[in-house]
């Protein structure tokens, strides 16, 4: 295994970089080595300095202080493009690809300078055929998966033959049967000798896939471990720096009579690359809580947005909230039948970025709070609210005045979860409760949910992360292209089954790709 | 050496206030050196154009005068703006009020009832009100940009005010100017100045301010207008419907506009004219940014912005430069002030050329 070899220069390694942002120290004298064909986990919560670091190895932003050594010669990385040439390829969390074009060309524009789209498209099928990856040069991308999208990003750095592949949270949008081939490549490149530096904060994955693993928290470096031999409690630990309550997550709750309850629901989409709804039927009780696993893009966020009135239904009997029919009724009106809703998007979304929290907590309590006497807003009523959630829900902030763009997403999430818990909704949907929110507030999350299903609420959550779903939910559906598995049980169904639901299926290239890899 | 813009991460909110205050001063240089070019002594133009305006009653009032036609449409416009509706056309809405409410002035031509007055007033805010319901009906409908409609309706109420004064409401006995009668006494406004021309509407725009400012900072209203502008998703979820704030703004600038106008018929011009502003409209708009949207800064900026047709007339009465001086500083103005307002958001560095960097 390439650990273990000692021999020779380090593929990559890092001397104290140091790099400052305007009131924030974002990397503090941090060390990272990395050996050729090496899988090296980079962990650390949200803010610890993964990003900064990645960026300033691929040239995206430029270090104050600290060197770096490429194969043993000392560097200067001044912009991605010369990262490229060096042999550094990175896959972002978040894929720039252009929905209406093919995969060669979307291929062709990352790689910039002259080139064949014919001979091209046929290296691309050749690379992605030798590494596993199936990818159809010709397919347009907005007919993609993410699974095969996070291919395409892939296939272009590999295309440049890379000496180290950066990738970043790579599994958070991928279904089990994805994760594994993924992991197969990666295994394989790691083999050839490509080092790869894995960012990620699911540490049983890093547990099984990587070499090494190096811990960062606030900018710094706290530990570096082999994680075959770490529990994940342990590296969880290191990575937050404190003992952390983990959730009550058995508990068997009484249900009572359906809060929510979709009946035959079909919403056509207005949107070009947008998910038709068609026939949801489901059903929340009081003190159940109810999952939908999903991968990203097969209509959660439609879901989402005609559960929460934000977009009207053609029949008003398509939705009843605590028994009545609110298909065509708008968000204040559900909200004063005691729904409450947590969206995916926090800033922007949930919240306002450039308005205080003060306001913040006014925007979704208005109704249920009464905040509001005779058109004008009751300001002491809404401050007392404000601070109430801040107190209750351990939000870390300079005070209920600070804007809610200043805040760290797992503070912001606190927040906008805290303000719709203390309205005391009867219903509560949630949309990726713990996207992006380190453990610390991610355990408090879902503790306050499961303390709202048990005083008999009913809570609905909408999550990409399967672990999660699986870990809080009493029963669970998948989303699969608008439309909603039966109800599984989560400590029965087996995760082939849950996979192959979330993979489609039904018909469809992927389901003809999954046959043919289980096979 | 090279200057480079640096992100600030936060906003500056001190900036947010003083920029406006920046601009000011850069348009005073730049109001120097253009003077200066043109032959005159800078220092005596820019006394001529700012000092000698107001150095008497008469001219302080004359200020408020001015002053109250473009607040209240700033005002109305500065609402629309922080929806994000962007209301063009203030000055044809201004227009329309002028005409609803001085055609009901012609209409009671003979009476001398006290209510002629409210009358006029209601009529004005009505007329402004439908012009701009144009559109926002065209808006929430056909999603069409209210920017090019608001703005094209402009012109067609110019010209509509034109038709009424060349033809059915020109005064008969009035040699064929084509201008309508005087309006009668009760269709006047109450002059509060002895000796001016300052009249009860520049005190009720200045109340209007204060409702304003309330309604801003203090009502649902206010708050509704301010999310959907700002996160319009995060409106969408809390249940505000940016139809309702399209239809909102747009009558309240309207109405806002179109007591403007009537202010100005039945006011400092007291009949129907081919042209009664000398685009008020449209400088609303640049008193509205300059003012931070805020009613208080209107407030300030709508003097400040009077101030510069008064000066435009004075340097052209004393020192006989065009008119389109005003144009110009008004031009700067908001030259200056977007260009300043960079700063909100950046900082600017002075870098040594790459090479030498660390």
């Amino acid at each position: 295994m390439a650990d273990t070899e000692q021999l020779g220069p380090p593929q990559l390694e890092l001397r104290g970089i140091t790099k400052a942002f305007p009131g924030c120290l974002a990397n503090d004298r941090v060390d990272l080595r990395i050996m050729p064909g090496e899988i090296h986990a980079l962990l650390g919560e949200n803010g610890a300095g993964k990003s900064t670091l990645v960026k300033i190895i691929y040239g995206v932003l430029r270090a104050d202080a600290g060197s770096v050594q490429w194969e043993g010669q000392p560097v200067q990385v001044e912009n991605p493009n010369q990262a490229r040439k060096l042999g550094i390829g990175m896959v972002f969390q978040h894929f720039s690809l252009f929905e209406a074009l093919t995969v060669t060309e979307n291929i062709a524009l990352g790689i910039g300078g002259d080139y064949n789209l014919k001979e091209l498209a046929g290296r691309v099928r050749e690379v992605s055929e030798s590494y596993g990856l199936p990818l159809d040069p010709h397919r347009l991308v907005h007919s993609l998966s993410v699974g095969e999208r996070q291919r395409i990003e892939i296939v272009r750095c590999l295309l440049q033959n890379p000496r180290l592949l950066i990738m970043d949270e790579p599994t958070s949008v991928l279904t089990p049967q994805e994760v594994e081939k993924l992991f197969e490549t990666l295994r394989r490149l790691s083999d050839e000798g490509c080092a790869i530096l894995y960012i990620s904060h699911k540490l049983e994955e890093i547990r099984v896939l990587c070499h090494n693993a190096t811990i960062m928290r606030a900018g710094r470096v706290v530990a570096d471990c082999d994680p075959r031999q770490e529990t994940a409690r342990n590296m969880a630990q290191m990575m937050i720096g404190e003992d952390f309550a983990t959730p009550e997550y058995a508990a068997s709750r009484s249900k009572s009579e359906p809060l929510l309850s979709v009946h035959n629901l079909t919403l056509p989409t207005d949107d070009q690359f947008g998910v038709t709804l068609s026939q949801i039927d489901f059903e929340a009780r009081g003190g159940e809580i109810v999952g939908v696993a999903g991968v990203a893009g097969n209509g959660q966020t439609e879901l989402m947005s005609v559960l929460t009135g934000e977009a009207l239904c053609e029949a008003s009997e398509a939705i009843h909230i605590t028994g009545e029919a609110v298909g065509r009724k708008g968000p204040r009106a559900r909200r004063a039948l005691g729904a409450a809703f947590v969206p995916e998007g926090r800033l922007g979304h949930g919240a306002v970025p450039d308005m205080s929290l003060l306001d913040n907590a006014y925007l979704s309590g208005y109704e249920r709070m009464a905040l509001t006497r005779g058109g004008f807003i009751d300001t002491g009523g809404r401050d007392d609210y404000a601070r109430r959630i801040i107190e209750d829900f351990d939000v870390r902030t300079s005070g209920a005045h600070a804007d809610a763009g200043s805040l760290s997403g797992g503070n912001l999430q606190k927040f906008i979860v805290g303000r719709e818990i203390l309205q005391g909704p009867r219903l509560i949907v949630i949309s990726q409760p713990t996207w992006g929110v380190d453990a610390g507030a991610a355990a408090a999350i879902h503790q306050a949910l499961i303390q709202l299903a048990n005083g008999g609420a009913a809570v609905v959550v909408i999550s990409q992360d399967l672990d999660e779903v699986l870990s809080l939910s009493d029963r669970f559906h998948v989303i699969n292209e608008g439309r909603l598995s039966d109800s599984l049980d989560p400590r029965s169904a087996s995760l082939e089954e849950i996979g192959l639901l979330m993979g489609g299926f039904h018909g469809g290239t992927q389901a003809e790709e999954v046959a043919s890899h289980a096979a | 050496m090279l200057l480079r813009l640096e992100p600030r991460g936060e906003a500056s909110h001190g900036l947010s206030y003083a920029t406006p205050f920046l601009a000011v001063g850069l348009t005073l240089i730049g109001g120097c050196i253009l003077f200066g070019l043109m032959g005159h002594n800078p220092f005596e133009a820019i006394y001529t154009f700012f000092i000698v305006p107001i150095s008497s009653a008469y001219g302080l009032a004359e200020l408020m005068v001015k002053a109250t036609p473009i607040v209240l449409c700033a005002i109305g416009l500065a609402l629309g703006f922080r929806a994000n509706v962007w209301n063009i056309g203030a000055e044809g809405q201004l227009t329309l009020g002028a005409i609803a409410g001085g055609g009901v002035a012609l209409l009671f031509y003979e009476s001398e009832s006290v209510l002629v007055l409210p009358l006029m007033i209601v009529a004005g805010i009505l007329g402004g009100m439908a012009w701009a319901a144009i559109p926002a009906w065209l808006k929430t409908r056909f999603n069409a940009n209210e920017i090019l409609t608001s703005l094209m309706l402009t012109y067609v109420a110019l010209l509509l005010l034109s038709t009424l004064v060349h033809g059915p409401w020109r005064d008969p006995e009035g040699y064929n100017f084509p201008e309508s009668r005087l309006f009668s006494d009760s269709a006047v406004l109450p002059v509060i100045w002895e000796g001016t021309r300052l009249h009860i509407g520049a005190a009720l725009t200045l109340a209007l301010v204060a409702v304003a400012w309330v309604v801003i900072s203090r009502t649902l209203m206010g708050f509704q207008i301010k999310v959907v502008g700002s996160a319009p998703q995060a409106a969408a979820y809390a249940g505000f419907s940016r139809k309702r704030m399209i239809w909102l703004t747009l009558l309240i600038s309207g109405g806002l506009a179109g007591m403007a106008g009537l202010f100005e018929v039945s006011g400092p011009i007291g009949q129907l004219v081919p042209s009664i502003s000398p685009g008020y409209g449209f400088t609303a708009i640049i008193v509205a940014f300059l003012g931070r949207l805020h009613p208080v800064g209107i407030l300030l900026a709508g003097l400040l912005v009077a101030l510069s047709y008064l000066g435009g007339e004075s340097v052209q009465i004393e020192m006989g430069l065009p008119q389109a001086v005003t144009g110009v500083f008004q031009g700067m103005l908001l030259f200056f002030l977007l260009a300043t307002d960079v700063l909100i958001k950046y900082r600017i560095r002075f870098t040594q050329p790459a090479r030498s960097a660390t």
